[in-house]
């Protein structure tokens, strides 16, 4: 009930994939593993949405709404009557949370 | 950080169609008091934008025609955290323009992006430089990057190294990320350093509410005020995977209750005040640290390392409508309360 993060964007078209590997490199989460055939979508739910499999796939056989999930940013897009997708991240400028600053 | 530039002998600006700025910068791996200082103040989030290093070619140690191509951000942070896991290595660092935003932000927005990394080969002439045709681009710059683009519209192939700088010794010793190392965590390290910024972001207008709060309603609602902010910048955070259930805005809620107790207690036990006014004064932290540590707690997702936006865009919709409302309902009984006390009438 109270999971927000049970469902997501993430696709995975099983029989276009050529098994090059790619997407178990880039997932910082493992969503991906190898499989012996072709990629295996293991851990689905565990998918952040950041889009990396997707653009690093070269047969297009993964698809996700990626963009940077920055509630501050949706928040003033949304309040300003915006489409709340194109909120820009703040992390550019000097206001707003956004944006660990991990690596 | 010893930066020096020297003429690009090796690049030759005849033979490139793109300009070559022929300039190839040298650096060491040591981490000085002055770049700690300098990573202090980006952590803290002074002067957010001036955490910077030039964008262009970088040699450490004595690289040659041979030596590996290591991609960064031009972000201090990330370019050190590069530089100095390079310690012993000669090799080549291309920093991308990023306009001082680190690697995983970076890609995400697509300035550490295939355009970006295209022309900064071309600009640097990084193709008279080394023999070899690979660069390695680290993990969480992905996002941004299509390897195949990259590869079709400059010749260089991408590898995605390790998530974290540190283990490329082991990487380029074995040739192999284990999974281990392409695994992003969120540990309590990790989250705490995060706190400052958090923090930071929210001190002034925090202070602006404290002060207010003082005179409407006592030092006491000024205080609460405070606690609320840490409570929803520093400790959440630092507890975040202990808190119950998944919903970061949930997570605040519960935090929220815990903090708001002892203020709604001290309240209501105030001596010699009617009954009505001990009930109000007892209601109004229970609605407004709830919804302010709430709000702090979903903003926090945009730091994290693993919420989708599909799930903090359901918690917008699911929680925010709640939290103003509690907030609203809250506010107007402060000032009710606040302007009663003001005109002598509790």
């Amino acid at each position: 009930m109270f999971n927000s993060y049970l469902e997501n964007t993430l696709r995975y078209y099983k029989d276009k994939c050529i098994n090059c590997k790619r997407c178990t490199e880039v997932c910082p989460h493992g969503v991906f593993v190898e499989g012996v055939a072709n990629a295996e979508l293991v851990h689905p739910t565990r998918c952040m949405e950041c889009g990396a499999c997707a653009l690093n796939c070269p047969v297009q056989a993964i698809e996700v709404q990626s963009g940077v999930g920055c509630a501050w940013a949706m928040i003033n897009a949304a309040l300003r009557g915006k489409d709340m997708d194109s909120g820009e991240c703040s992390c550019g400028g000097d206001t707003g949370s956004c944006c660990g600053e991990l690596k | 950080m010893v930066a020096s530039k020297s003429p690009c002998c090796s690049c030759s600006c005849e033979e490139t169609i793109y300009p070559c700025n022929c300039e190839l910068h040298t650096v060491d791996s040591t981490i000085t008091i002055a770049n700690r200082f300098d990573h202090f103040l980006a952590r803290w989030g002074i002067k957010r934008m001036a955490h910077r290093v030039e964008p262009g070619l970088y040699q450490i140690g004595s690289p040659c025609i041979d030596s590996p191509v290591f991609a960064s951000a031009n972000y201090t942070l990330s370019f050190d955290a590069l530089r100095s896991a390079l310690a012993g290595f000669d090799a080549y660092i291309l920093v991308l323009d990023t306009k001082g935003i680190n690697v995983w932000c970076a890609a995400g927005k697509g300035t550490f992006g295939t355009d970006e990394l295209v022309h900064r080969i071309e600009t640097t002439g990084l193709g008279n430089i080394v023999k070899h045709r690979k660069i390695i681009v680290p993990q969480l710059g992905a996002p941004g990057i299509s390897a195949l683009e990259v590869n079709h519209r400059s010749g260089f192939r991408i590898e995605y190294g390790p998530v974290r700088a540190r283990d490329l010794h082991e990487y380029l010793r074995t040739g192999k990320a284990t999974s281990e190392m392409r695994t992003v965590n969120f540990s309590i390290y990790d989250r705490i350093v995060l706190t400052p910024i958090e923090l930071m972001h929210i001190s002034l207008s925090a202070i602006v509410v404290a002060i207010i709060l003082w005179f409407l309603a006592g030092i006491v609602a000024s205080l609460a005020a405070i606690v609320a902010v840490l409570a929803g910048t520093v400790l959440f955070p630092v507890i975040l995977p202990f808190i119950p259930t998944k919903d970061f805005s949930m997570k605040g809620l519960i935090l929220g209750i815990i903090v708001a107790i002892p203020f709604s207690i001290t309240f209501a036990s105030s001596r010699g005040l009617p009954g009505w006014v001990a009930v109000l004064g007892a209601v109004t932290p229970l609605l407004i640290i709830p919804a302010v540590i709430s709000y702090l707690a979903l903003n926090f997702t945009g730091s994290t390392t693993f919420t989708s936006r599909t799930g903090v865009k359901k918690e917008i919709f699911k929680y925010v409508p709640v939290m103003a409302a509690m907030a609203i309902f809250g506010s107007v009984i402060c000032i009710f309360l606040g302007l009663c006390r003001v005109l002598g009438r509790i």
